[in-house]
């Protein structure tokens, strides 16, 4: 299925998404923005992980099983993630990082 | 040896007492905590007597040196192998008549106090610190070593400052606290000089090793030193000038007549009976080292003693405030006591003067608590201290009058009574020392006489004053140690003290030398008889007189304005060209850069703080660029 298509063009995909990802996270002021630019940023690792594998050493797995990994820590770390955007949701009235400076001197 | 282990309970017995009635004093009716007091000083009394009759009397063969027994010593702070401090009780013949007279005068405080004291606020703070006080008394009196006296010694003089102020509602008592323990602090530091004098050229604090006669205090040759004074000389000056504040010695006198604002029966036994012999106490204990050191101490001490004993009874004359004039009493006495010390040698019969130096302390303190307590009967009956709103009292309060009347004849040195005895003794041997000081003290006998029937005629006799409230006698409970002491006043001048208490232990000869006391006899005579004269009646030949010598009368009543001149020294001069440049320099100089290196630091974070916003965001954007710089770097290295 990928027979034909250059490796370069899946890592500039990768390139660009991984980029994205810090622009949005470094950008946006919301943290459900926030959380899924870092979401954009693992999936952009993770296509780097997979394709080389394919591409380097298509006899071993190693890569794709660190894509499984980051998968499962992304989602645990989205469920903790969201768990504390809620709680700041109740206390703040707002998901806005900047209202969150209670404890700033 | 006998054992006298069991001397460390009459100061340990008071302390109990004091942390007891201090700490759960307030839950229990007033009256118990009185009666607490004076249980606990009762077996102190009853212990105090024991180890005085068994020390003199029953385990002392005559003819014998009475030695110096250390009953019980532990070390308290080791410091080097040098140097340690320990804690005691010393038993020789001067600690032991100190523990009778404390004790028994303690005792009939207390228990005219409980009359006395009814119905004030803080009852039972009052039985407490009566008890701090004792308990810090008998601890300055049994030390062992120089630094357990001072360390009691500040014990008196807090118990002291917590007393005069105990009416702490009162401006003028909260003053004269203050005065007192200002005035007895700074005198203190003399001391605490002199100890670290004396103990770094004798490497010793103990007592026992100090006053041996072969010691390293007494047989070390110290050369001119200073001045022209060696210095263990003025070492012993020093100490001295401690010994001086804590007795009221001029020019430190000026705290004890303001001490009178306490509690009477305070006064009595702080101001008149113990804390301010301390003085004396402590030259006493040091005797064998002031005697065999040159005498040039000495002489200050003599001459110390004997003008305060004519300053204090010139000025006595002219007070009309009850209390004050006992309270210029007790320091002309004390000044006789001094005296006695400064013109007395060591050893045999040349030590004349130390024993009646401590004779007249012991009568002293017999006579002078009852003439307080008997003025605290007084006050109590008219609820005045001025002899202007007394006179003709003695229809109504006829045992105060017997015994005040007693008191008197005792102070006068009209024999029989005790004060005739010690007075005698103190004279004859100042007679063989120094005539001029003889002559001062005959002086004083006469102007003594003549004050202490003032203040009789003006109480007892003189005008009859209207009051509002008809005076009535005192209840029993403060008649009863009136009269004990009274009876202690006559009979004390019988104890054989020439066989008890001597410089160096061995009993001496002591005989009535009729040159010296048929004249002071008669010279007391002239002084009652002209009091009589002049107050039994009212008239005016008192203003007359005033009149006179109206400068005179005028400096001396105004106590020749020593506390104008204290004034002026320390406000004018001390505060003003000394206190304040300083206070300045403090404040602009060490705290001005102090506060100036704060600022710096401040203003330092400030500007920093910036860096550290809290901002997650932005520290991923430096982060992130920092990499992207690095990887950059990276490329164009390789």
């Amino acid at each position: 299925m990928t027979q034909g298509i250059p490796l370069n063009f899946f890592l500039i995909i990768s390139t660009l998404m991984f980029f994205i990802g810090i622009f949005g996270f470094l950008t946006r002021r919301n943290l459900i923005t926030m959380l899924m630019s870092i979401e954009l940023i693992l999936n952009a690792v993770n296509i780097n992980f997979v394709v080389f594998n394919k591409y380097l050493y298509p006899q071993q797995l190693h890569g794709l099983f660190f894509s499984l990994i980051i998968i499962a820590v992304a989602a645990a770390e989205a469920a903790v993630a969201i768990a504390i955007i809620i709680n700041i949701y109740r206390n703040f009235k707002s998901i806005d990082v900047d209202n969150v400076d209670e404890m700033k001197y | 040896m006998v054992n006298y282990a069991y001397t460390l309970l009459i100061p340990l017995i008071p302390l109990a007492v004091f942390l007891f009635l201090g700490l759960t004093g307030h839950k229990y009716k007033p009256i118990v905590s009185g009666i607490i007091g004076t249980l606990g000083l009762g077996i102190g009394a009853i212990l105090s007597y024991a180890t005085a009759i068994s020390y003199f009397f029953v385990n002392h063969v005559d003819g014998t040196k009475l030695e110096s027994i250390k009953a019980f010593e532990i070390p308290w702070l080791h410091i080097t192998e040098n140097l340690t401090i320990s804690l005691g009780s010393l038993i020789d013949p001067i600690s032991v008549m100190m523990l009778v007279v404390i004790t028994t005068v303690s005792l009939m405080v207390h228990i005219y106090s409980i009359g006395y004291m009814k119905g004030e606020k803080g009852y039972h703070r009052f039985f407490a610190f009566l008890s701090l006080f004792t308990f810090s008394m008998l601890g300055l009196v049994m030390a062992t070593n120089i630094f357990q006296m001072y360390i009691f010694w500040e014990l008196v003089g807090l118990s002291s400052y917590l007393l005069i102020g105990f009416y702490y509602t009162k401006p003028s008592a909260v003053a004269a606290s203050k005065k007192a323990f200002i005035v007895t602090r700074f005198a203190d530091l003399g001391f605490l000089i002199g100890i670290l004098m004396l103990s770094f050229f004798t490497q010793t604090f103990d007592f026992q090793t100090l006053t041996n006669p072969n010691g390293p205090a007494i047989a070390n040759n110290y050369g001119t030193g200073f001045m022209g004074l060696s210095l263990i000389t003025w070492a012993l000056l020093f100490i001295f000038m401690g010994g001086a504040g804590k007795s009221a010695m001029f020019p430190l006198h000026i705290w004890l007549p303001d001490a009178m604002e306490g509690p009477t029966p305070v006064s009595a036994l702080i101001h008149a009976a113990t804390m301010v012999v301390a003085g004396v106490y402590l030259v006493a204990r040091l005797f064998p080292v002031y005697a065999l050191t040159g005498g040039d101490a000495l002489h200050v001490v003599a001459w110390v003693g004997g003008f305060s004993s004519l300053f204090a009874a010139v000025i006595a004359c002219t007070q009309t405030d009850i209390k004050r004039v006992l309270a210029y009493s007790t320091m002309s006495q004390i000044g006789y006591m001094m005296l006695a010390l400064g013109v007395s040698g060591y050893g045999g019969h040349d030590g004349l003067g130390f024993m009646a130096a401590n004779f007249h302390l012991f009568t002293h303190a017999m006579f002078k608590a009852l003439l307080f307590l008997g003025a605290g009967a007084v006050i109590h009956a008219v609820h005045s201290n001025e002899m202007g709103d007394m006179g003709g009292l003695r229809k109504y309060l006829p045992i105060t009058h017997i015994t005040f009347l007693i008191a008197c004849l005792t102070i006068a040195g009209v024999p029989p009574f005790s004060g005739f005895w010690s007075k005698d003794e103190i004279l004859v041997a100042a007679w063989h020392h120094d005539k001029v000081l003889f002559i001062i003290e005959f002086l004083v006998a006469g102007l003594t006489a003549f004050y202490m029937f003032r203040l009789y005629y003006n109480i007892f006799w003189n005008k009859d004053t209207h009051y509002h409230h008809t005076p009535h006698e005192s209840p029993l409970v403060m008649t009863i140690p009136l009269m004990i002491l009274a009876f202690g006043a006559v009979v004390s001048g019988f104890l054989p003290f020439h066989k008890m208490v001597t410089s160096d232990g061995m009993a001496i000869e002591s005989h009535i030398d009729f040159a010296v006391a048929i004249p002071s006899v008669l010279i007391g005579l002239i002084g009652i008889a002209v009091a009589t004269v002049m107050y039994r009646k009212p008239g005016s030949l008192p203003d007359k007189i005033a009149g006179t010598f109206k400068n005179f009368y005028k400096w001396a009543y105004h106590k020749f304005y020593m506390d104008e001149v204290y004034l002026f020294v320390t406000k004018k001069i001390i505060f003003r060209y000394i206190s304040a440049p300083l206070a300045w320099f403090d404040r602009h100089v060490v705290d001005a850069s102090m506060n100036g290196i704060a600022n710096t630091v401040d203003a330092t974070s400030k500007s920093v703080r910036g860096f550290q916003s809290g901002r997650i965001q932005q520290y991923g954007y430096v982060f992130v660029v920092g990499a992207i710089l690095l990887v950059l770097l990276f490329i164009y290295i390789f």
